[in-house]
């Protein structure tokens, strides 16, 4: 009966898991391809193959969160994405959730044209930066568990997040002047 | 606020969260079902295949159980209902196998 009980709080845990990171999944996949249907698709992979290991991620996780190895099959995913339609990221201001933190009229498209810079401007990052700036600042990963889904140091991923700024910060200068 | 603050305020902005749509839930938890539904016929499979071994009779008891638990607890409303079904299915084919090996073992012993 062991079993049986073992595999309900697998089961549950993986509920969990599902609904408190599918948010964090798709947001991850749409800033990171671009659309919403391709998006949907990562999104839907991403769940089905961490079902298929969760076990042993569990087993391995050794009590720590569980999202960066989430996101790490959706990075994936979405690398194999790019590499198996050779596409380039698209990332534009189709949706109207992107500018829903702004509210005042005025500010509002003010502040379209400006995000919409923000996202270009995101989208010709290289890879790893782009990547580390949507967990950052899309999903609120920390460095640590940025780190665990790059797989790198927290050094790193530090050097990493403050190098794409800057960058980010030199492009939209750059676009400003022109 | 310095520039890279600036920026950071940006980025906060430009990526905000995106909820996905309720369709794409709908699609998971059939993904996920069928996945559970797989697992299940093929646990049911292993066992059926174990039983023509005398030295595994004790276990259909157990496989049943196990079956049962391989449906029974992701909270996903539709893969519940799905796994049921298909659990249902997986049991009635135990049960006959189960029956078969018996009566199998009683003509051998001719009773």
């Amino acid at each position: 009966m062991d079993e049986v009980a073992d595999k309900r709080k697998l089961d549950g845990d993986f509920t969990e898991l599902y609904r408190t990171h599918l948010r964090d999944v798709y947001s991850y996949a749409y800033y990171r391809i671009g659309n919403h249907h391709d998006a949907e698709d990562i999104t839907e992979q991403t769940f089905l193959q961490a079902y298929r290991h969760f076990e042993r991620a569990q087993r391995e996780s050794d009590g720590r969160p569980l999202r960066p190895w989430l996101i790490r099959i959706a990075h994936n995913l979405a690398a194999n994405y790019y590499r198996d339609r050779s596409r380039r990221p698209q990332t534009r201001l189709e949706d109207a959730a992107v500018v829903s933190a702004l509210h005042d009229t005025e500010e509002l498209v003010e502040g379209r044209q400006e995000l919409a810079d923000v996202l270009e401007g995101v989208a010709k990052l290289p890879e790893d930066r782009r990547e580390a700036l949507i967990m950052r600042f899309s999903l609120g990963m920390d460095n640590k568990e940025i780190a665990r889904a790059l797989d790198r140091t927290e050094g790193a991923t530090k050097v990493l997040i403050h190098r794409a700024i800057k960058q980010l910060e030199q492009g939209l200068k750059e676009d400003g002047d022109e | 606020m310095s520039e890279l603050g600036d920026v950071e305020a940006l980025l906060r902005s430009a990526l905000t969260p995106v909820e996905p749509a309720e369709g794409l839930s709908d699609r998971l938890e059939r993904g996920l079902s069928e996945i559970t539904d797989a697992a299940a016929e093929e646990l049911a499979d292993t066992e059926l295949s174990a039983m023509r071994d005398p030295r595994n009779w004790g276990r259909p008891v157990a496989a049943a159980v196990v079956g049962g638990s391989a449906t029974g607890a992701l909270v996903l409303v539709r893969a519940r209902q799905r796994q049921k079904r298909r659990q249902a299915k997986g049991l009635r084919a135990l049960e006959k196998g189960v029956q078969d090996v018996a009566a199998e073992m009683r003509r051998r012993l001719g009773s």
